[in-house]
């Protein structure tokens, strides 16, 4: 290859990636440039701001229902990321580890379950909350987030355990470990790695959630904050909301943000190599 | 001790059976043999991985079946090591003792001895990742040696060492397993390693033991065909052979059919025999009385300073193909059978030259044709 076209696929290669760039971050760069201009100027059409204010982002922190929904919305979303990561690494663990007839099956069904439309179930998951009393609780919304996510997590989970040399257990339990003492101390903490990508998968599910979170809830006792978003308005009726509702995206996009960058670098590290010979 | 133990996996596959053998307090105790032979589930039945299908397993006297592995204080050194690599090496080192939640104290100073030990002082902090395979190897035996075991089980634990560093270790065990004193299973498919090491060695074939003694037992006087030529390198030289009147007529020349070798032939008019490679000795120089002399033409000559490997060939018309399964006959196109001669660096063969050779006749092993059991003592 010479070097000219070497050279053309690279101007390719980065016009791609600068399109691709530009039309994902596009959307959000009007948001934040939205959450930045007085009420007065968002419809002026410009991408930068003339007049920058933090006004929006008082206002959205100064409603009441904003901060309890950033309260429900995380502490949701985390209990669902534990249960499920817990579940799954227990569900994995024995995919993996033990044969048992009907293994295969499991694993497709847990699939399945991924492919299940959750608009199907919200009518009566409503009716059944309501009688059952989860309407409008943190349970309520924390149980179908569990289970939607589990089998993705399952899955991750599944192809991180079958990397794990099996006689590193075997090992453990040679040198006097139960099976769960070898499990906890051996098995996961090799699996973290995926752990964590399986939690920020599960986390980040939980916390875009708009269908259960609004279906599901009434109140500021478990509203979410993509569904309180939903229910801003503006400081008056002739007032559009669009700048607290870009504000409160902006605010709500930020952990997910911070959170990827964080644990990216543990995810791509991978585990560490040595366990075995080479 | 093993009593007729078998294991069948779930999925119909029989490793073992009906193993039977004691393991002697203290003793170096090797199983040898191919690969695939059930070594390695066998040793997992002892360390209480896998639990046996059938008959039993005994310590001190106690049925042991159904022991738990941690119950068993048994250590082991697996092929791989399996070292804990999210762990330094003390840690690998305090691991089996923080399990069983003895104290700090204890724990830091039974490291510190397994490390003086094995000479692994300096690499306490590292991670097994930052270790070349002859110290992974070590912080392994240390892993087994904290926890002061009854018994060590060593699988394969030098096959992933380069050829210099496995003799280097191999002795190193030897003396470590001395010192100690602790009873210890090693399993190897490597012959060599086996006869080394072994107080007693078992040979196992396809899940069953073969023959079970001293190495020099079982070279000395190997049960059939498939011990015969597993142990001992280069391997036996085994060739057809046939009764003539008092004669036992073989490729490599004619033995005279005394009282001790009709007994052992009982009658049969065909056998195979075989002799070792450093049996065929080169004339004039150890010759005797009984001697069976030997002509043959030096096809290669291997000298490896200490002892030389004569390979010549040897007509073979007229005599019946072996056709055991362990003693296949390697006939070339011209009816003749290839042999190796295993004599000291002083040799004077020379390639393509002729080289007098000669046999002792109570050196050659004789086995039956059809079964490859060993005929007479």
């Amino acid at each position: 290859m010479s070097a000219r076209t070497r050279r053309f696929e690279q101007a390719c290669v980065s016009a791609g990636s600068a399109l691709v760039i530009v039309y994902a971050l596009a959307p959000v760069a009007w948001i934040v440039s939205l959450s930045l201009k007085p009420a007065a100027d968002l419809g002026d059409g410009r991408l930068l701001p003339a007049r920058a204010t933090l006004d929006q982002y008082r206002a959205v922190f100064a409603d009441p229902g904003f901060a309890a929904a950033l309260v429900n919305s995380l502490g949701v979303a985390s209990l669902a990321t534990a249960l499920s990561v817990a579940l799954a690494a227990a569900a994995a663990y024995a995919l993996v580890r033990l044969t048992f007839p009907g293994r295969q099956l499991l694993l497709s069904a847990a699939l399945a379950v991924a492919m299940f439309p959750p608009v199907a179930i919200i009518g009566p998951l409503f009716d059944l909350w309501r009688v059952v009393g989860l309407y409008d609780t943190w349970p309520g919304l924390v149980l179908p987030y569990m289970t939607f996510t589990l089998p993705l997590a399952i899955w991750t989970l599944t192809a991180f355990f079958r990397q794990i040399p099996w006689e590193l257990e075997k090992a453990a339990r040679v040198d006097g470990a139960t099976r769960l003492q070898a499990f906890y101390r051996v098995i996961v903490p090799l699996a973290a790695p995926g752990m964590f990508a399986a939690a920020v998968l599960v986390f980040i599910f939980a916390w875009n959630d708009f269908l259960f979170a609004l279906s599901l809830t009434s109140t500021d006792a478990a509203r979410t904050v993509p569904a309180v978003i939903a229910f801003f308005t503006g400081s008056s009726q002739f007032e559009r909301p669009a700048g607290a509702i870009a504000a409160a995206s902006v605010v709500v996009t930020a952990p997910i943000v911070v959170l990827v960058a964080v644990f990216e670098k543990r995810i791509v590290a991978g585990l560490t190599a040595g366990a075995v010979k080479g | 001790m093993l009593d007729r133990i078998g294991k069948r996996f779930d999925d119909g596959a029989v490793a073992v059976r009906d193993v039977s053998c004691t393991i002697r307090d203290g003793e170096l105790f090797v199983l040898v043999g191919p690969s695939g032979c059930g070594k390695s589930t066998l040793l997992a039945l002892i360390v209480g991985l896998e639990t046996p299908t059938e008959g039993e397993i005994r310590i001190d006297g106690r049925r042991a079946n159904d022991v738990d592995a941690r119950d068993r204080n048994m250590a082991m050194v697996f092929q791989s090591y399996a070292l804990y690599p999210h762990m330094t090496v003390r840690e690998n080192l305090a691991f089996p003792l923080r399990v069983a939640r003895m104290d700090r104290d204890e724990i830091a100073r039974r490291v510190a001895e397994a490390a003086a030990l094995l000479e692994l002082d300096g690499l306490l902090d590292r991670r097994p990742a930052n270790l070349s395979g002859g110290q992974r190897q070590r912080v392994a035996m240390g892993r087994a040696i904290v926890r002061k075991p009854a018994v060590f089980l060593l699988d394969e634990p030098l096959s992933n060492l380069d050829a210099r560093l496995r003799e280097q270790m191999r002795t190193e065990v030897a003396r470590l397993q001395k010192r100690l004193g602790t009873t210890t299973v090693f399993v190897t498919h490597d012959q060599a390693e086996a006869m080394t090491l072994g107080d007693r060695v078992a040979v196992l074939r396809a899940g069953r033991v073969e023959q079970l003694g001293t190495p020099r037992e079982l070279y000395d006087t190997p049960v059939n065909l498939f011990v015969a030529t597993f142990v001992g390198a280069p391997r036996m030289n085994l060739m057809p052979g046939r009764v003539e009147g008092d004669r036992a007529v073989l490729p490599i020349g004619d033995v005279r059919l005394d009282e001790r070798l009709r007994g052992a032939l009982g009658g049969r008019r065909t056998f195979v025999a075989g002799i070792r490679p450093e049996h065929l000795r080169e004339a004039g120089r150890h010759a005797s009385a009984s001697s069976v002399a030997l002509h043959a033409t030096a096809e290669l000559v291997e000298w490896l300073g200490a002892e030389t490997y004569v390979h010549f060939t040897v007509a073979a018309q007229g005599f019946d193909a072996v056709r055991h399964a362990d003693a296949r006959d390697q006939r070339d196109a011209g009816e003749r059978l290839s042999f190796v001669a295993r004599t000291d660096g002083a040799s004077a063969a020379v390639e393509d030259r002729d080289v007098d050779l000669a046999f002792e006749p109570r050196a050659v092993h004789w086995f039956d044709a059809a079964t490859g059991e060993r005929l007479g003592g």
